[in-house]
């Protein structure tokens, strides 16, 4: 029955005269930027795609995971978006394996993808030598926001450079009366605040070997049942009513002076800017201890199901064209929260914390590939659900070294 | 049985009728069960695929902790649930049997519950129930320092949260079914037992109760079914937290074929959820039947 309302309706369209040319570069989009920042971003792609003479079909599909999954249910059902959206990382490489990708190596060469995206997007993207995925962003996952005026009250002067000095931070807010770290008590934050602390308390260098590990021997080492005893310890900093918190709930926490600190995804800026708050001023931020701290990159990909069409291919590539080019680049991020994938573009728009994250993008040794880069979902998931049990129950340091020991093995 | 079958004339017509209906039955819903047994024994990650890998994906998923937790979590649920439902269901039920005044207001007091979705419903538990901002923090501010109501958050309590939550919703419907049964019971019964002197609570729990076995039954399998694939009562008040403490198997399904991309796990769940449901089902209708065939007999 739908389909045959739709197909009257688009036989009355025809009829009216109105498809034609525009049709030729019609792309239907699949995303999932629903919050009020980020469809503020997606327009500004939809406006510059528009412009550039293509017809956008908007598909937003609220969360991620759903989007995702109906990607793939239509590229297996054989009725694939023009372009759809991923992580930067390993999510869509079982969909290339399958070959139901076009790749874009046409217009990477044109745009000289090889020289302008830095090297730990173009892992993701350029599969076997081919480009199968366009980066559109760069996301930080794992940020430490804190409030000013908390700190303040609580006479903490400066931002922690060590471990140490974060205890002693939290120490402080405590006494007080604020609460020290406002945490959303769902598996993926939890997973974050983890995530932050390995690669604070353990460094980089475990933090990748944690990830990359096939044989688990990591997650017996002393080095990373610090890491795990250091994060136990944050618990008594955060307050009764965390579990089953949203991030954006624990946001306005720092918002509304109720909390010292948040660890979040550099999303967690749109939340600062929709209440008028202003980075430096109102909230601060950093991605880890000193100016040297890792850098984690992740964000946002598009992909292009497999068509034959040369209609669509077309459309693709005119998406992933407009979409790569500067002025896009820098209005759709500066919406968006997250950095430029190019850094050959005008970056005086942007505030202090996508500063800081422009000089680690400049600084290879500084970056850090994010977990669903060097993990596959299932054992990403086998991971969170260990994480998650040590944080609410009273599992031993010991019992969940073994438990993740084993999750890596796989 | 030992009868001479009747060779009734085929009514094409009907069955023509009818065919839509099989068709959608057959490729809707077998072949697609069928599909996930088959799937439950690939290795499929992201996309089904054919490499048959026996039971590898079930050792997995009875080797998982979470799904251990999930099944000792959903008999936690189904046992304390079903029979707090069916209790309470029933005294709602008999109450409003005592042909009492503006029975339709109550009636349609306990049945709201049920027609409004757990994801609206959840949510609000969730707020009622959360320490900082719920009943806790109201009760708190009266002037009640030492009040606590934080099962929510709590490891050990906060299955019975969700359980509070569903018995608040189902004993309605329990109720509705049970009230039909008891309508259907003949008045002369109830002026016989008077006569005879046997005390009302008697006739309901000796003579009433078994005669309404058949709406008792429907009431217990809607129920028992409703348990094995709970999801959004969980989903929307705790999200199987805190940690993994309130995770079902549904959830586990769901998240495995969803975000994990493991398909072939989480068909093998599946087809154990479907065993489980059959395994209630089987005895249900064998039951029935019997019963048929024994008032058959007496006929």
């Amino acid at each position: 029955m739908h389909a045959l309302t739709k197909r009257g309706l688009a036989a009355l369209v025809a009829g009216m005269g109105i498809s034609g040319a525009a049709l030729a570069q019609k792309a239907e989009v699949v995303h999932w930027w629903t919050s009020g920042g980020e469809s503020a971003a997606v327009q500004e792609l939809a406006a510059a795609y528009k412009a550039a003479g293509g017809t956008w079909v908007d598909t937003a599909i609220s969360g991620g995971d759903n989007a995702r999954n109906t990607t793939i249910n239509r590229i297996a059902g054989g009725n694939a978006p023009t372009v759809a959206q991923f992580n930067t990382s390993l999510q869509y490489h079982e969909v290339v394996l399958e070959g139901m990708l076009n790749n874009m190596d046409a217009v990477a060469k044109e745009g000289n993808w090889d020289k302008i995206l830095p090297e730990p997007i173009k892992k993701f993207v350029k599969v076997d030598g081919h480009y199968f995925a366009m980066p559109v962003n760069i996301h930080n996952p794992s940020w430490f926001w804190y409030s000013k005026a908390v700190l303040a009250k609580a006479g903490v002067k400066a931002e922690p450079q060590n471990m140490t000095e974060f205890f002693a931070a939290l120490d402080k807010i405590k006494a007080s009366g604020a609460i020290p770290l406002a945490l959303g008590g769902q598996a993926w934050q939890e997973g974050i605040l983890f995530n932050a602390i390995l690669h604070t308390s353990g460094g980089a260098d475990l933090y990748k070997q944690f990830y990359s590990s096939t044989d688990g021997k990591v997650a017996q080492s002393p080095a990373f049942k610090k890491v795990l005893s250091d994060f136990k310890r944050l618990k008594g900093y955060v307050d009764p009513g965390s579990p089953n918190r949203d991030w954006n709930v624990a946001t306005a926490m720092l918002i509304s002076n109720k909390a010292g600190f948040q660890v979040m995804g550099d999303w967690a800026k749109g939340e600062f800017a929709v209440a008028k708050q202003t980075a430096g001023k109102d909230f601060g931020c950093f991605p880890g201890w000193g100016a040297k701290a890792p850098y984690m990159l992740e964000g946002d990909v598009f992909v292009f199901p497999k068509s034959k069409d040369p209609e669509v291919i077309k459309a693709q590539q005119l998406f992933a064209r407009v979409a790569t080019s500067p002025a896009v680049q820098v209005a759709f991020n500066a919406k968006k929260g997250s950095i430029p994938i190019r850094t050959d573009v005008d970056m005086g728009a942007l505030d202090i914390c996508s500063q800081q994250g422009v000089a680690a993008l400049k600084d290879p040794a500084r970056h850090l590939p994010a977990p669903t880069q060097l993990a596959s979902p299932e054992k990403k998931g086998l991971l969170d659900d260990a994480v998650t049990k040590f944080w609410n129950t009273d599992q031993s340091v010991d019992d969940v070294a073994k438990v993740l020991a084993a999750a890596l093995k796989g | 049985m030992g009868q001479i079958q009747h060779r009734r004339p085929v009514h094409w017509g009907l069955h023509l009728a009818l065919l839509p209906m099989a068709v959608t039955a057959i490729v809707g819903y077998l072949a697609t069960v069928l599909w996930s047994v088959g799937v439950s024994f690939t290795s499929s990650r992201m996309f089904a695929n054919t490499n048959f890998v026996g039971l590898e994906q079930y050792h997995k998923l009875f080797a998982s902790e979470r799904w251990q937790l999930s099944v000792y979590n959903l008999v936690l649920f189904a046992v304390l649930g079903i029979s707090i439902c069916m209790v309470l269901g029933f005294l709602l039920a008999v109450f409003i049997d005592q042909k009492i005044r503006s029975e339709s207001v109550f009636r349609s007091i306990f049945l709201y519950p049920y027609a409004m979705s757990f994801v609206v419903t959840g949510l609000v538990w969730q707020w009622m129930l959360n320490p900082e901002m719920g009943i806790q923090s109201a009760v708190r501010r009266l002037g009640f320092a030492d009040f606590q109501l934080d099962w929510i958050v709590s490891q050990d309590k906060v299955m019975y949260c969700i359980i509070l939550a569903a018995v608040w919703q189902a004993s309605g419907l329990v109720m509705a079914i049970l009230l039909a049964g008891l309508r259907g019971v003949d008045e002369e019964i109830w002026k016989a037992a008077r006569l005879d002197g046997i005390p009302p609570w008697r006739v309901y729990v000796s003579i009433v109760l078994p005669m309404i076995s058949g709406a008792v039954g429907t009431a217990f399998i809607l129920q028992a079914i409703a348990a094995i694939k709970v999801y959004d009562a969980v989903n929307s008040m705790t999200r199987g937290g805190p940690g993994l403490a309130s995770e079902v198997p549904a959830k586990f399904i769901l998240d495995h074929l969803f975000q994990r991309g493991s398909i072939g796990l989480a068909s093998a769940a599946s087809v154990v959820m479907l065993l489980t449901v059959v395994a209630l089902l089987v005895p249900y209708y064998y039951l029935r039947k019997h019963q048929a065939a024994q008032q058959g007999a007496k006929a």
